[in-house]
């Protein structure tokens, strides 16, 4: 009744919204009229976003006099709401959190205001600051920046530094995946019930797709190929595969098929695996003596490789204002603000440093107070952010833009629904082989329409 | 539906009115009433209506530019893709042994709380507990505490039996993903069992007492009178519980999303959740639509049987 019953609601409002679009014009309604003292921001519900929504009252609103309302919603309802905002022009928030995954797609369809010309006017700003990474991954086909990031990451291998002690293994800086999986074999059992590694078995292209696609890159595969030809079931995508599947179903963590990253956080942290490739934001959580056991046991390594360099992702949650907004000038003001080194400062004095929203600017790295907050991870962070290429993340050209998936729209339910068939893979329900077959038919799918 | 409508009227009593109202009355009569008709009109049919429109529309809101008219294309994609026909597969199956499996414990159930004891008012209340738990949060506690392999109370309660017969360890099974429709299946059962339980009671405590007595008179044993007397009787209570359960169950949405994610692979993929994929992930609201619009006229198909399943009760109330 509820699913059928919210699909009506939503094609109805979605039916309505864009009649409503139609009525009013391109320029969409807004419901503050555009006076410039009031502005509506959507936000995903991550700890940083809640502490910029504390902060904002006493500092941003009081010196500009700008108000601001915030919405907050978990990711997933977050992309469905953002989505269904901007694509039917209802014009309801002045500015949105986006992933990198979205500003291509969105900014191709002429939903996003530039960004740039708004950060070199502000010269406080310091675009020249920003990781480069991160301003590649939020720039489109026509070299503009289009969302001013808020905190970024990439991807790194956490390990359990007591049972490496005690099992007498020295984990290298920079491992390959063999490595990995041999250390994976050794300390499996080292503590009863701990096993070898933690990877990301549940269903979703940001969830398994993530872990995934990037020891796809490292193995010399890709989705597509630079003139769109599917390559899901290549030799490269299949030993990848085959290697992460086993990965985790000989020493990956119990009940691997549910596990995301949260699950993954807990696992970890409550010493039931020995090791855990996920993003550096995770560190944060790790280190933290509340919730974590292993709090100042974590040792920290580069994402492990095998024909590559290097092989983290590359993620950042940014600020990008719809076209359909009547509040640029407010808005601008808002998001140069929250991405600025003035807020990473306001943070890391209100609220601490740790929780500075970081991996966006080189200059956080320099700030004394966090490089002692961060001291066990802050440079891997920095270096794995700098090192992933988001325009040739492999050994080959690419289509796209991004380390850990595809920009194209249609990427969120190829990623999602060929992860569904490794999932059941690792639960042994069915072969690599022929989850990869049925993922490539899909993939041809997509490929044909940007052929 | 016509026989329906008329049937009923056989046993109404004849009507008292002196003389048919004319025009003017007719609608001075209806005109109070026409703003709840429209609002009526409004919230539950114009919905049904936009989706039936969008249905023969290719449209993916992600390509703002490729919206058109496509017919009947999306229904023949809705009928011929092979993940819908999985998913119409495993709603069957999901939604029957769900049903089945509570109507037969809800039985059980009703039948011992039909005897008087010592507790029965408090047996009663806890036994309607599960009904009460939102869904989301039925299937969060079955999947965390419950199935989960590292700290379930299923592998909880394996391991001790294990460690009490002198084992280290139980076994780690990793019930979503081993069973992964049982499991399912099971926390579905958990919530619908009180809901069968109730409807039976009711039918149980409207069972005339005499006739057990003469039963009982006649020297019937207990399960002669359970089958010759009660279960005709609980009958039509048996099929009224069967035609809603399975008219809620077709659309469970939270146990699937919350439990297994339709997975491993497709494997509890149900409609309402490959819905719910082509929606929010595909963002093809006319595919979308188009199997909505099929969910839904299975549905209706379903609840005119239910329909008639109460009528039929109604007029055995009415002739008794």
């Amino acid at each position: 009744m509820r699913a059928r019953r919210m699909t009506h609601v939503l094609i109805t409002a979605t039916a309505a919204g864009s009649l409503l679009a139609a009525c009013s014009g391109a320029g969409g309604s807004s419901s503050d009229g555009g006076d410039g003292k009031s502005i509506n921001v959507l936000m995903v519900g991550n700890p940083q976003m809640e502490d910029i929504a504390k902060l904002t009252k006493s500092t941003f609103t009081k010196d500009t006099g700008i108000k601001v309302n915030f919405t907050i919603l978990p990711e997933n309802e977050l992309r469905d709401k953002v989505t269904q905002d901007i694509a039917t022009q209802a014009g309801q928030y002045d500015v949105a959190t986006v992933g990198a995954y979205e500003v291509p797609v969105w900014q191709e369809n002429g939903w996003l205001h530039e960004m740039g010309t708004y950060a070199d006017k502000d010269s406080a700003f310091d675009k020249g600051d920003l990781l480069k990474p991160m301003v590649q991954s939020l720039s489109a086909a026509d070299g503009k920046l289009y969302a001013l990031p808020f905190y970024g990451e990439s991807s790194m291998l956490m390990y359990n530094k007591d049972v490496m002690t005690a099992k007498g293994i020295t984990v290298p800086e920079r491992p390959t995946w063999q490595e990995i999986a041999d250390i994976a074999a050794k300390v499996d059992g080292a503590k009863p019930g701990m096993k070898g590694i933690c990877l990301r078995g549940l269903p979703g292209w940001g969830e398994l797709g993530a872990p995934l696609t990037t020891m796809v890159n490292t193995f010399g595969g890709t989705w597509f190929t630079k003139d769109w030809k599917a390559q899901v079931n290549s030799p490269e995508f299949k030993k990848a595969t085959n290697f992460y599947v086993d990965l985790v179903k000989n020493h990956g963590e119990v009940g691997a098929p549910q596990a995301g990253f949260t699950e993954c956080l807990n696992a970890m942290s409550q010493e039931k695996v020995a090791m855990w490739y996920d993003a550096t934001s995770a560190a944060g959580s790790l280190e933290d003596a509340k919730s974590s056991k292993i709090a100042g046991k974590v040792g920290y390594a580069y994402a492990p490789v095998v024909e590559t360099k290097s092989s983290g992702w590359l993620w950042t949650w940014a600020w990008a204002m719809p076209k359909t907004t009547k509040n640029a000038d407010a808005a601008s003001k808002f998001m140069l603000w929250a991405s600025s080194k003035k807020y990473e400062q306001l943070v890391g004095e209100k609220l601490g440093w740790a929780r500075v929203p970081s991996g966006k600017r080189a200059s956080t790295y320099e700030i004394p107070e966090y490089k002692t907050a961060a001291a066990a991870f802050g440079d891997i962070t920095l270096n794995s952010i700098q090192e992933a290429n988001p325009t040739n993340p492999g050994v080959q050209p690419r289509p796209t833009v991004g380390v850990q998936f595809v920009a194209v729209p249609e990427f969120q339910d190829l990623g999602t629904k060929v992860t569904q068939e490794i999932s059941a893979a690792i639960a042994g329900q069915t072969s690599v082989d022929k989850a990869l077959n049925d993922g490539q038919k899909l993939a041809e799918e997509v490929a044909k329409k940007h052929q | 539906m016509t026989a329906l409508t008329e049937r009923p009227k056989k046993g109404a009593p004849p009507s008292v009115r002196p003389q048919p109202p004319t025009g003017v009355s007719k609608w001075r009569r209806r005109v109070p009433l026409l703003p709840a008709l429209i609002f009526t009109i409004i919230v539950t049919q114009l919905p049904f209506v936009a989706t039936l429109v969008i249905s023969t529309f290719q449209w993916n809101i992600l390509k703002p530019g490729e919206r058109h008219f496509v017919g009947l294309s999306n229904f023949s994609f809705v009928f011929t893709d092979e993940r819908l026909r999985t998913a119409v597969l495993n709603t069957i199956v999901l939604t029957a042994s769900v049903v089945l499996i509570s109507v037969v414990l809800g039985l059980g159930l009703a039948m011992l709380l039909d005897r008087r004891f010592v507790g029965r008012g408090l047996a009663r209340t806890l036994l309607i507990a599960p009904f009460l738990v939102m869904p989301v949060a039925a299937a969060l506690l079955w999947k965390h505490a419950i199935y989960n392999p590292d700290y379930g109370l299923l592998n909880g309660t394996l391991n001790a039996v294990y460690r009490f017969f002198g084992a280290d360890n139980g076994p780690t099974v990793d019930w979503i993903s081993s069973y992964p429709m049982s499991a399912v299946v099971l926390s579905l059962v958990w919530q619908w069992t009180p809901f069968m339980m109730l409807i039976l009671l009711a039918g149980l405590q409207a069972q005339p007492g005499d006739v057990l007595e003469a039963a009982r008179m006649d020297g019937a044993s207990a399960l002669a009178t359970f089958r010759f007397i009660t279960l005709p009787h609980l009958r039509q209570y048996l099929e009224l519980g069967i035609l809603l359960g399975t008219i809620y169950v077709v659309q469970t949405f939270d146990a699937v999303y919350t439990i297994t994610q339709g997975g491993p692979g497709k494997q509890t993929t149900n409609l309402p959740y490959e819905i719910y994929l082509t929606m929010f992930r595909k963002y093809e609201y006319g595919e979308a639509a188009a199997a909505g619009v099929v969910v839904v006229l299975g549905s209706i198909v379903i609840a005119t049987f239910a329909l008639r399943t109460i009528a039929s009760l109604f007029r055995e109330e009415v002739s008794r």
